[in-house]
């Protein structure tokens, strides 16, 4: 008898995935919108079944599928993105002939990000990759007849099948070379013997792989092209969702190698330094608000690296990079409503004087920004806070202090957005969207508030939990 | 009550920034009431302050839990040392709030950033919690930003990117020191209480070195020491009159409160192997602000420079208070004389750029050249600007002269050739001041000065508020000595000497 119920949350987002196509194939163009709040319904109780898993630390599915801190909060974290993202939607495509069939896919990209953050065996971590880059495609060219959409949408996959014949490349040279697809396997293989260069091998194939879900270097130049031209719904659901499957992957993944073989860690947090430096420095001068939102979401995931570079090293890493993955979403995901309530409009002089003349928006935009920076006493500063902890005390200060110079850094090219927000004087009013934009743009800031000010409601049922399986 | 005085500020601040109804001067006057209650706070716990000597380490201390995972809470309570630096902020932000300055049509949304402003910095003297105080430490620089950048003047949006980014690499530096000092206690707790009990690190191994250098770097920009200095000129000069007078009264005293509260108090014995080097940097402050403030021809450069000379000599009196050596008189003698020094900097040099935002009012100009003879146009600024200036560089009988006298008595026992070289940067403020005063006021008036307004009945009487609290403090400051030596801060100072 297969422990059906420890799924019952992916199951309720299938049912819910099918249920919206079906619906999106007979209903008329004006009632497409109906699968907004049928996606939420399903959302909500695929979150509902999800929390009543809170609190269990095993392996289900014949070692396959992991039940722990990670995996509960990393899915609800998903669960929550793809929420706001849905709300974020019917206004914007509103006129598309396949309106409603978007978020059947929302759905199934979401639950690709899912299998991965629950990835306990190899095979599993593939199909959750490969489900969530093959839905990622369609939703990045959502707009066919639009060319930058068309261009993100073609990038996107180009460095997807790269990167995934990569990470099966990978996938099948340590499998092989460790005898076990399943993770407690591999980890007893791992611990009793020294690794070979292939499997060292694959796994940097794995990593490389995984690094492009993640928007990590050396996989990470489609963020910049998806974040400006895919729609903005998309582009906010790409930044954000794949990454948090794809980090809380990669860190179960470095957690089975023992911390005296192979320099797995100090990899990791090479990959971090580089990552978040080549970010910021192509954010710097970037003169459009989404493609410097990209960039700086590359820099981004070097913080997430960070953490789990000193997985196994400090207690403080995983829940360092579940609440810094929550303190990015949320503001990674507040900027992007306001754009979206904003028509999309993405460059900095049309922006001007936003405070006059949009105030909301531009508070929106504003608290976003310096959430991202990680001013206190937002959800952002906790995270970064979680992040410099975890890795002093796992013994990489000099990335920490790295970290604060990328911070530093960023700081400018947010300023250069709010500044003449703030500063200078507005033209026009500009247009902005309906009541869906309008709510996902609001509830943001207040998320991002809030959710600074209760972390400890989230934070401290992570402290303590371990990565499964160790 | 201390929660209610930082919290009342930012309240009305949040009024302000949502009720668009509210004319200018109900704006003005909601505004006046938040800063006013907030200082009555703090005035209530200064009635109740237990100045004896068995007076706990904090009084008035509050709690509430915010993130009991990591040992981060609400806390806060006052030493002698917050408690009058927070009184003089609390005043000084009373009369900034007041001071008219141009509002650029949006007086409503400057009295918000104020009070915004004055609720963080009331936070950060006011909390036991060291990442409250970082909070509070960022989110003063946010105000700042804004204050600069939109209410500004010149290249504005310039000055208030460089303040930003340079002080936000500052606090960041002080973060990952938090971090280090806090990790290297046995429990996960920023209660500042605990750590000053607790000493997590000590000696002078490669690790409490750089938890030190992070704290030290980090406040010398804030305070600014000589070589973090550079952004403060630029900043002064670009700010609105009052927001200078914050920033030179209330955020700089960041650094030198930050630097007391935390690493002087929590890790002795690393500070105290690190005292002359910091004593030295201190010294090079003190000279190099003064010589350069001599060289500008700019009234409010000049006196922003005297600020870096100023502060100087606040952070060589915590310096020789904290190397171990010399007695406990003469410690005890210049740590009181630099927190002397700040409140008196504070009511001074605010008092000070108030009054140079007032010549911008009236003439939009900075430059000392194009002022001369005002004394027979203008005697009341003539005379508040006297006593300031005389005040700044240390006359007898007003504050500056107490607090400097204590830091030199206090360190010519512990450093004495510091001490004796320090005496020149008075003798530099003395001059540049007299030549200001003498090139402004006295001599032929300039022309287009005929019309130049004398001050006006609202600023007379926030500046003779300021200014009468100076001469109290020259005249009689046994009250104000007490109260600053009672509690915390002097705690190492106690039994650790023979």
């Amino acid at each position: 008898m297969m422990p059906l119920g420890d799924i019952l949350p992916e199951i309720t987002v299938i049912v819910t995935a099918v249920a919206i196509l079906l619906f999106a194939t007979f209903a008329p163009q004006r009632l497409q919108w109906i699968g907004a709040p049928i996606a939420l319904c399903g959302l909500g109780c695929a979150a509902f079944l999800c929390g009543l898993q809170i609190g269990s630390e095993r392996l289900t599915f014949t070692g396959s599928w992991a039940l722990d801190a990670a995996s509960i909060w990393g899915r609800l974290l998903i669960l929550g993105a793809t929420a706001f993202v849905v709300v974020m939607s019917p206004d914007w495509f509103e006129r598309d002939r396949r309106h409603g069939e978007y978020y059947a896919i929302l759905l199934f990209s979401a639950l690709g990000a899912m299998a991965m953050a629950g990835a306990a065996d190899m095979l599993q971590l593939v199909i959750g990759a490969l489900l969530s880059s093959a839905t990622g495609y369609v939703l990045a060219a959502y707009h066919r007849d639009w060319a930058l959409s068309v261009e993100a949408g073609m990038k996107f996959f180009l460095i997807g099948a790269l990167a995934n014949t990569s990470l099966m490349l990978g996938a099948i040279m340590m499998v092989g070379m460790l005898g076990d697809t399943g993770f407690t396997g591999m980890s007893a293989a791992l611990a009793s013997g020294k690794p070979s260069p292939v499997l060292l091998l694959g796994t940097v194939l794995v990593m490389v792989g995984l690094s492009y879900k993640l928007g990590a270097a050396p996989a990470h130049a489609w963020m910049p092209d998806v974040a400006e031209g895919a729609p903005a719904p998309s582009a906010a659901f790409l930044t954000v969702v794949p990454k948090i499957g794809a980090a809380i992957m990669l860190a179960r993944l470095v957690s089975l190698f023992p911390l005296d073989t192979a320099a797995i860690r100090p990899l990791v947090a090479a990959l971090a330094l580089i990552t978040m430096t080549i970010g910021n420095l192509a954010a710097l001068w970037q003169d459009d608000l989404r493609r410097m939102l990209g960039w700086s979401s590359v820099s981004q995931s070097g913080y997430a690296l960070m953490a789990i570079s000193v997985v196994g090293l400090s207690p403080a890493a995983m829940p360092a990079l579940i609440i810094f993955l929550l303190g990015y979403s949320t503001a990674n995901l507040a900027t992007f409503a306001a754009i979206t309530h904003l028509r999309g409009r993405t460059d900095r002089a049309d922006f001007s004087g936003l405070v006059s003349s949009r105030p909301l928006e531009a508070i929106a935009i504003i608290i976003g920004l310096l959430s991202l920076v990680g001013i206190p006493p937002l959800i952002g500063f906790v995270g970064k806070l979680e992040l410099f902890l975890a890795t002093i005390e796992g013994g990489y200060t000099w990335l920490a202090v790295a970290a604060v110079a990328n911070t530093v850094a960023s700081l400018f090219y947010y300023l250069r957005f709010i500044a003449p927000m703030v500063f200078a004087k507005s033209s026009s009013v500009p247009a902005t969207l309906g009541a869906w934009s309008g709510a996902a743009m609001v509830s943001g800031p207040i998320a991002i508030v809030l959710l600074g000010l209760l972390v400890n409601v989230i934070l401290a049922p992570l402290i303590g939990t371990e990565l499964l399986p160790s | 009550m201390l929660t209610l005085s930082i919290l009342l500020p930012l309240i009305t601040s949040l009024a302000l920034a949502v009720r668009s109804a509210w004319s200018e001067t109900m704006a003005r006057l909601i505004a006046m009431a938040g800063a006013g209650l907030s200082l009555l706070m703090l005035v209530i716990v200064w009635m109740g302050f237990d100045t004896g000597a068995d007076a706990p380490p904090f009084q008035a201390v509050g709690e509430l839990q915010w993130i009991p995972a990591l040992g981060v809470a609400w806390r806060v309570g006052v030493d002698g040392m917050a408690l009058a630096i927070s009184l003089m902020s609390g005043l000084l932000f009373l009369c900034a709030l007041a001071w008219p300055a141009d509002y650029k049509g949006r007086a409503r949304q400057y009295y918000a950033w104020f009070l915004f402003l004055q609720g963080v910095s009331l936070g950060l003297f006011l909390t036991l919690d060291l990442l409250v105080f970082y909070v509070f430490f960022d989110l003063s620089l946010v105000g700042m930003y804004f204050l600069i950048g939109r209410w500004g003047h010149g290249d504005a949006e310039y000055a208030a990117l460089k303040f930003f980014i340079y002080t936000l690499a500052g606090s960041l530096a002080i973060l990952l020191a938090i971090l280090g000092l806090v990790l290297a206690n046995d429990t996960l707790t920023f209660d500042m209480r605990e750590l000053i009990a607790a000493q997590p690190l000590q000696g002078v191994d490669v690790r409490s070195s750089l938890v030190l250098l992070g704290f030290l770097v980090g406040f010398a920009i804030k305070t600014p020491l000589v070589p973090f200095h550079t952004w403060l000129p630029l900043a002064h000069v670009e700010a609105p009159g009052p927001a200078s007078a914050i920033l030179a009264g209330v955020l700089l005293k960041m650094g030198t409160y930050g630097i007391v509260r935390i690493p002087f108090s929590m890790m002795r014995e690393t500070f105290a192997a690190y005292a002359l080097p910091l004593a030295i940097v201190a010294l090079m402050s003190i000279l190099w602000g003064a010589i350069v403030a001599l060289g500008q021809t700019n009234l409010k450069r000049r006196i922003a420079y005297t600020s870096v000379n100023h502060m100087g000599y606040t952070v060589l009196g915590i310096a020789a208070a904290g190397a171990a050596i010399g007695g406990d008189a003469a410690r005890t003698l210049a740590l009181n004389g630099a927190i002397t020094e700040m409140v008196a900097h504070g009511l001074i040099t605010g008092a000070l750029f108030l009054m140079a935002g007032s010549f911008w009012q009236r003439t939009g100009t900075y430059e000392l050249s194009a002022y001369g003879g005002l004394a027979r146009v203008a005697p009341k600024l003539m005379i508040g600007f006297f006593l300031a200036a005389f005040a700044s560089f240390g006359l007898p009988a007003l504050a500056g002269f107490v607090a400097e006298f204590q830091i030199f008595a206090g360190t010519f026992a512990i450093y004495p050739w510091l001490a004796a070289i320090g005496l020149i940067g008075i003798l530099i403020t003395a001059a540049l001041f007299l030549s200001m005063l003498q090139k402004i006021f006295f001599g032929d008036l300039v022309d287009q000065r005929q019309g130049f307004a004398d001050l006006n009945r609202t600023e007379v009487g926030f500046l003779a508020l300021l200014l009468v609290l100076v001469v109290l403090i020259g005249i009689y400051p046994g009250w104000l000595l007490t109260m600053i030596e009672t509690g915390s801060a002097f705690l190492p100072l106690q039994g650790t000497e023979g």
